[in-house]
């Protein structure tokens, strides 16, 4: 065994800033990402307090407008697309593979430094007047509204859409070339299939955005009118490249959670994966679809009935690999032994939130439902169901359930567990009153509303709190881990993938010995054993 | 192809060109192959874009594009296309050049192409240059002059045309166009320097040449925006 390990092999600041290790360009990733999830969660707070009581509480309407859209606009942008596959992704896909590293580290690294300059023209344009737009950018609006820093922030979506996309060549190429010997696609483990799906629609999505975005710059800056209704341009083919992109986004932020939820699962309930190829081509489908239901976005926008009847019908596909992958997960945990560790919660949390997300999003496809519920609050309950309650939960497990792996330090489990449930309790305390207030005509992004919403939005507002409260007790624990944990052992969630079987935290190369390349979710040669804390293989062999 | 890449020992008998995560030379350049082909399907979709719009303000317009087509040069446009075709054809010899062996010849095609890329931003400027002085501008700030304008009914060969409702559109969608595969020649100019450079020195070899053959791939597809782009905003009739 190695002495050292990836966290210790080399020392200073310039061993961290040029490191072309993709766990060090993980452990990076993880940080700047979760600061963008502080700095977005700051945003929405003060979204929910504004809205605490009708009428102004404590800032003017047009400060309220940027408020809602940097929140929008870090979550999405910096926050949830590049969160699992950047952060996770990076970390773990080579050493599930049994891999030294990924095809090409200095690109992974470049990819890095796009995000960081990404985030830079977003604060950029955060302190140069903020954005007022919502985080679509719709024409007119980001044509023609005055004082405010469109421009700065569309070349910060622009340049993170270029780390968005060297991620994901970097992680098809890596699949498809780096695989050693034995590690066949059907040994994958599934989060590699989710991480594939995603990054195919990172490849194929994300340069559409990227032209948008320059189009609505040149645009803005020099009136070429080409989305300006003014200058014979038209505004809807701006909706229609911007959905292009952005609804298949949708499911670069989802299907990363999936796979990760499928780990969760199986290491969680002792048992081996229920319909392993299922759940695998599921990823695919789901990718695949996702290019094909985007206006669903635009049905009262003025495009054709016959279109909207045709992405009605698709959207509906969707469901069918999405009900595909819930329905096998509660087929891993039937009869299975169910630990509930904290990744498991998180993963049962997962399951039931995204069920409530998915299952909203029928009643938004369906085309006459969608007349009344576009644009209120139902909506904005429906996405974050499916984008915090499912994605950002998902995330939270999967960072409880690598923490020991990349840290080599244990957090601790009852006070993990409880802020799991009181996540659950704040996020539906949140949101389901949005629901209620969708469908009794409360519209999305505005500043005020009639007293009897009142209620529903304390509800909410209080929810909200809660929420922040939670993660605030979550980021002290675990960092407290680092100082004060206890040594993580090789194995302490009992999972045949390969990450599990290196040193926690690993070493510079991954593995002083190569893994052997099996059934990744065949735990039957697993036994707990108390003296590691963690499981361990059944026959010690030399013993 | 082997796992034996985790054992840290064997990078002694490595090749100086191998990077140490890859296990064997074949698996480093297939990565890039890969990778560049990869890169290349994020290209076409960057300009999918602009010839999505193209073709919805065609459909729409057809008379703007009908009008605004003949201030184009078409001489000069055809001349652009047989110089990045040409240049096409010099690169992928430098790639054979290079698997064979002959340093001097993929140095001397390489600069061929070089000089083909800087012959086609020269005429692109030149055309951009006339554009510029008679007003033919995108947007808000197109503004053709009265010669312009005369020119067009000359080309139009005494057929008499009805100046179209925005006609600005065209431009805008042209300059759009023209002037993104304009970067990309410049990014190629800066690579195919870099490569003349590498070239030179004798980093490559028949062992390894996925470097150059990268070039040429994305040489290549620059080419091939164009030979769409030429039709698509010159030859409309």
């Amino acid at each position: 065994m190695s002495t050292t390990n990836y966290l210790t092999c080399s020392k200073g600041w310039k061993s961290w800033f040029l490191t072309l290790d993709h766990k060090r360009i993980g452990v990076m990733y993880l940080t700047a990402v979760l600061s963008s999830f502080a700095l977005g969660g700051l945003f929405a707070l003060a979204v929910r307090l504004e809205l605490f009581q009708p009428g102004q509480q404590f800032m003017d309407p047009t400060t309220y407008n940027r408020m809602f859209t940097l929140h929008g606009a870090v979550m999405v942008f910096l926050f949830i697309i590049p969160s699992i596959p950047a952060a996770f992704g990076n970390f773990v896909l080579p050493i599930m593979l049994g891999a030294q590293d990924v095809a090409f580290p200095r690109l992974n690294l470049a990819s890095f430094y796009l995000w960081m300059a990404g985030a830079v023209f977003f604060l950029v344009s955060l302190l140069g007047g903020g954005i007022e737009t919502g985080w679509t950018f719709y024409t007119p609006y980001s044509t023609t509204t005055a004082d405010s820093s469109v421009v700065s922030a569309l070349m910060g979506v622009f340049v993170l859409g270029f780390s968005s996309i060297f991620t994901g060549m970097n992680f098809i190429v890596t699949i498809h070339q780096m695989r050693p010997k034995g590690m066949t696609w059907f040994k994958m483990p599934l989060f590699l299939w989710a991480i594939y799906g995603t990054a195919l629609i990172q490849v194929l999505a994300t340069p559409v955005l990227g032209i948008t975005g320059l189009l609505l710059i040149v645009e803005r800056v020099a009136h070429i009118g080409v989305f300006d209704p003014a200058l014979g341009g038209d505004p809807v083919l701006f909706q229609h490249f911007f959905w292009f992109y952005s609804h298949p986004a949708v499911y670069i932020m989802i299907l990363p959670a999936m796979g990760i939820v499928s780990e969760l699962i199986a290491a969680g309930s002792r048992k081996e994966i229920f319909g392993y190829r299922f759940i695998a081509f599921s990823s695919i489908a789901i990718a695949i679809l996702g290019f094909l239901v985007w206006g669903h976005h635009m049905f009262t926008s003025g495009q054709s009935v016959a279109a909207s009847v045709v992405f009605s019908a698709l959207t509906f596909t969707v469901a069918i690999p999405s009900a595909i992958k819930v329905f096998n997960w509660l087929s891993t945990m039937y009869k299975g032994a169910i630990v509930l560790n904290t990744p498991m919660c998180y993963g049962l949390s997962f399951i039931s939130l995204f069920g409530i997300g998915g299952l909203t999003g029928l009643f938004l496809g369906t085309l006459s439902v969608d007349i009344h519920l576009h644009d209120t609050y139902f909506i904005v309950a429906h996405f974050h169901y499916v984008m915090m309650g499912s994605t950002a939960v998902a995330f939270m497990g999967g960072l409880h359930y690598w923490w020991p792996k990349m840290f080599g330090k244990m957090y601790n489990e009852a006070l993990a567990r409880v802020c799991c449930l009181f996540v659950f309790i704040g996020f539906n305390l949140t949101f389901l009153p949005q629901f209620v207030l969708g469908t009794r005509g409360m519209p999305r992004r505005y500043f005020d509303y009639p007293e009897r919403f009142q209620f529903l939005h304390q509800l909410s507002t209080i929810g909200a709190v809660m929420l922040f409260i939670t993660f605030f007790v979550m980021f002290s624990y675990l960092l407290h881990s680092l100082v004060r944990g206890k040594p993580a052992p090789m194995n302490p969630w009992g999972a045949n993938t390969n990450e599990w079987k290196c040193s926690s935290p690993p070493p510079f190369n991954n593995f002083d010995v190569p893994p052997p390349m099996e059934n990744p979710y065949d735990h039957t040669n697993l036994v707990f054993d108390e003296k590691l804390g963690g499981y361990r293989a059944k026959q010690v062999i030399n013993s | 192809m082997s796992n034996n890449h985790h054992n840290e020992n064997d990078h002694g008998g490595h090749p100086s060109f191998l990077a140490h995560h890859f296990s064997s030379p074949q698996q480093q350049y297939d990565a890039g192959k890969l990778g560049i082909w990869l890169f290349l399907v994020t290209e076409v979709l960057f300009f999918s874009g602009l010839f999505c719009a193209y073709a919805v303000y065609r459909f729409n317009h057809p008379e703007i594009f009908r009008y605004a087509h003949f201030f184009l040069d078409t001489t000069m446009g055809a001349i652009n296309t047989v110089v990045l075709i040409l240049s096409s054809l010099t690169i992928a010899w430098a790639v054979r050049a290079v698997q064979l062996n002959q340093r001097r010849l993929a140095v001397g095609m390489l600069v061929v192409t070089l000089l083909c890329a800087a012959a086609f931003m020269v005429i692109k400027y030149i055309e951009y240059t006339h554009k510029f002085h008679m007003g033919l501008t995108w947007g808000e700030s197109f503004a053709p002059s009265a010669e312009a304008l005369r020119e067009v009914l000359g080309e139009a060969h005494g057929e008499v045309l009805e100046k179209p409702a925005n006609l600005h559109l065209f431009f805008s969608i042209y300059f759009c166009m023209t002037g993104l595969h304009g970067i990309h020649v410049l990014a190629g100019i800066g690579v195919i320097i870099w490569m003349i450079v590498r070239t030179a020195r004798g980093d490559f070899s028949s062992e390894y040449f996925g470097p150059v053959e990268y070039t040429a791939l994305y040489w290549h597809i620059v080419d091939l925006v164009w030979i769409f782009l030429f039709p698509l905003l010159y030859l409309i009739d």
